[in-house]
């Protein structure tokens, strides 16, 4: 991954925008994942020098957070839920499949970029247990059969 | 005329179809040459019907559901727009009993209105508790919360009187209004209902709170998990602040009162409220030692109310009808209405706000309609991951705080998990670990190390390692974390752990003797 796959002047301007907040870490975090993806590990320094802060602090709240990623995701993520009310419905079984039909594991890219898979611990869709995310799609009482139609088509939403 | 529409904009309908719905319903209006207006509201809470479409006619709101794509054009044909029959259609919304027999106070509006509509919520009995507010001393905003008996429903359930009633008489330059909207228990989702489906009744439950202890900030700390709910509140936020309900001078009472909205970013821990303000502040979600409280010190250092979503969601009406009116529902110390969401295998899951004291099998099985499946439920964790599993032998308990505190259970934020009798306790037993261990922030031993020992150890016991020992050792850990916790992640994840090992023995191939350990 080099520094120039990302632009380095849209990042400025997120942090530059949101710096003054109190507590702007969250909100430039934020801000500069959902316009790239991710939160390259070499815009730390950028983030670093525009908040104050040690590059060790900003690098600290990057990896506490499950949702911050360091690397890019492929087009599509599917974030599946692991938590009681979906287990009580089916969620291990879908698990299986999921990893099975995709081919990847949890916090995996598959080799073609198109999915990325995570697991979430509650969507709080619970009384349409079991439940996924595609994107910011959520989807209810999935089944096996349901998941692969959804794949087929993950830019369709709910 | 034009027919009214009413079809959710609520999360799980639109993760049932809802939006393909609504759009199916105004291609065949449109074909068929009819103006409806179509309303996006708030979910019932009735989740087996999503989606839920209802129709406005001259004897009230006719419901069909749930409503496929594809019944869309039968539903016209059977004129559903003049509410006529249809295999799909479940009579006047407010008869159908799961809605009937409800107790509705914080829900009122939910499935009703508009959510995003400062009109709708005005005529619907909005803001009438901040105009009353506006008129009262401070102390006399704190007395009547106070009054009510309302607790905290975040999970602890402290009085939240008390707690408004510190920050009040704490002196500082600065105060703050946090809201916890982090909802990461599994099994709960009453929190992004409010959100979604009556965003203005936390944002003037959160006004109340600031004009009551003399904060001019507040923040709704939500969960990133949640990006409907982060739009209807911004939506709701936005009118607030046009038509002077929010920002500087309030209704021309002279006081201020600005509010924003926080994500999170998918860590379980930051739900506790000193993790939720280390992340306000943009820190890691480690946990402060307490004291000081935040009430006390809280975010930034200064005096600070931090309330779930329902406790301040609950104000608006406390402040209307008074706190005595409130009161009056619910049992013992347990006052007021508890939204309880039903999930897991069931029939009917949903919301069901009723008065405190309801019992869990009337919920499971008069509301909730008994297991999906068909087959009998055999455990019910209650109150979120950190929750007791209650077997049937307990299903009688009163929903009520103490009641459930007695059975070494808690209440914590409403939630009811339902498992039928295909379900491995020991599994159960053995994530409820693993959860701890994932989310942990690692600031204290016994969970952060703890919690992945449990997970060796419940897996040896289920392989039938040195079981005798193993069990011992299993029971020991969990007293270490109960004991030597900083705070309830680590501390109660026992709770889930033994419960299961204690009513299931058997998962664990134990011996029926070990049950009374
Ligand atoms: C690990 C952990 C997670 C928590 N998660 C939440 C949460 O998601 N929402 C919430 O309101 N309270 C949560 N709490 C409880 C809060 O710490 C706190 O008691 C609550 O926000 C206070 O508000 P209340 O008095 O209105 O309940 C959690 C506590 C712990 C220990
Ligand atoms: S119990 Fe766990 S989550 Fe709570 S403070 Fe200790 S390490 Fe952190
Ligand atoms: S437990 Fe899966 S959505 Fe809540």
């Amino acid at each position: 991954m080099t520094e120039q796959q990302w632009d380095r002047e849209s990042v400025r301007a997120i942090i530059a925008g949101l710096q003054d907040k109190p507590g702007a870490l969250l909100p430039i975090l934020h801000g500069i994942q959902d316009a790239l993806g991710y939160v390259p590990p070499d815009s730390v320094p950028l983030i670093a020098e525009g908040l104050n802060l040690s590059r060790a602090e900003v690098h600290g709240v990057i990896s506490f957070y499950h949702y911050f990623r360091q690397t890019p995701p492929g087009r599509h993520t599917i974030h599946l839920c692991r938590a009681e009310s979906c287990k009580s419905m089916g969620a291990d079984a879908l698990e299986t499949h999921v990893k099975t039909r995709l081919g990847i594991d949890y916090h995996e890219t598959t080799p073609d970029q198109a999915f990325s898979l995570e697991p979430v611990y509650c969507l709080g869709n619970c009384a349409c247990s079991p439940s996924i995310m595609v994107d910011h799609d959520v989807h209810g009482r999935i089944t096996p059969e349901r998941f692969d139609e959804i794949i087929a088509n993950p830019g369709v939403g709910a | 005329m034009t027919a009214t529409v009413y079809i959710p904009r609520d999360s799980s309908a639109l993760s049932l179809g809802a939006e393909r719905v609504a759009n199916a319903l105004q291609a065949e209006a449109a074909r068929r040459n009819i103006a409806i207006d179509v309303v996006r509201n708030g979910s019932r809470g009735m989740y087996w019907l999503e989606p839920l479409v209802e129709v406005a006619t001259p004897n009230g709101r006719v419901a069909y559901g749930p409503v496929n794509v594809g019944d869309v054009a039968a539903l016209f044909d059977a004129g559903f727009l003049q509410g006529h029959p249809h295999p799909l259609c479940q009579g006047p919304t407010d008869e159908i009993p799961y809605l009937k027999q409800q107790e509705r106070l914080t829900f009122a509006r939910v499935g009703i209105t508009d959510p995003v509509s400062l009109d709708d919520y005005l005529a619907h009995e909005g803001y009438r508790g901040l105009r009353r507010a506006l008129d009262m001393a401070p102390a006399a905003i704190v007395d009547e919360v106070a009054q009510s008996g309302l607790r905290g429903r975040g999970g602890a359930a402290f009085p939240t009187g008390i707690k408004w009633r510190t920050v009040l008489n704490t002196p500082a330059g600065q105060k703050y209004i946090v809201c916890n909207a982090d909802e990461g228990d599994s099994g709960t989702f009453s929190d992004r209902m409010i959100m979604e489906g009556d965003p203005f009744v936390l944002i003037e439950g959160m006004t109340i709170a600031g004009l009551a202890v003399g904060a001019t900030q507040g923040y709704i700390y939500l969960r990133v998990e949640y990006p409907h709910a982060h739009r209807a509140l911004n939506e709701a936020i936005q009118a607030a602040y046009q038509a002077g309900y929010l920002g500087r001078d309030i209704l021309g009472s002279g006081k201020d009162f600005d509010l924003e909205v926080r994500l999170g970013a998918g860590a379980y821990v930051c739900g506790e409220e000193t993790s939720l303000l280390e992340s306000l502040e943009g820190k890691r979600g480690l946990v402060r030692f307490k004291p000081p409280l935040p009430a006390i010190k809280g975010l930034f250092g200064q005096p600070t109310i931090i309330n779930n979503v329902i406790s301040l969601a609950s104000v608006p009406i406390i402040l209307d009808k008074g706190g005595d009116y409130y009161r009056d529902f619910g049992m013992g110390r347990s006052r007021g209405t508890l939204p309880i969401q039903l999930a897991g295998n069931l029939k009917h899951p949903g919301l069901v706000e009723k008065a405190f004291g309801v019992t869990l099998r009337e919920i499971l099985y008069d509301y909730g309609g008994g297991s999906a499946t068909g087959r009998p439920i055999r455990a019910v964790q209650v109150g979120g991951p950190l929750g007791a599993y209650l077997p049937e032998s307990q299903f009688d308990t009163p929903l009520d705080y103490e009641a459930f505190a007695a059975l070494w259970a808690v209440l914590g934020h409403g939630g009811v998990v339902a498992f039928d009798d295909s379900v491995d306790m020991s599994k159960m037993a053995r994530y409820g670990m693993e959860f701890c261990a994932v989310e942990s922030c690692g600031k204290c031993t016994p969970c952060r190390i703890g919690s992945t020992r449990g997970v060796e150890v419940i897996d040896k016991v289920t392989h039938g390692v040195e079981r005798d020992k193993n069990l011992k050792l299993l029971r020991d850990l969990c007293d270490t974390m109960l004991n030597g916790s900083l705070c309830a992640l680590g501390g109660m994840t026992p709770y889930p752990v033994l419960s299961a090992l204690n009513h299931f023995p058997e998962d664990f191939g134990a011996s029926a003797t070990e049950k009374a350990a």
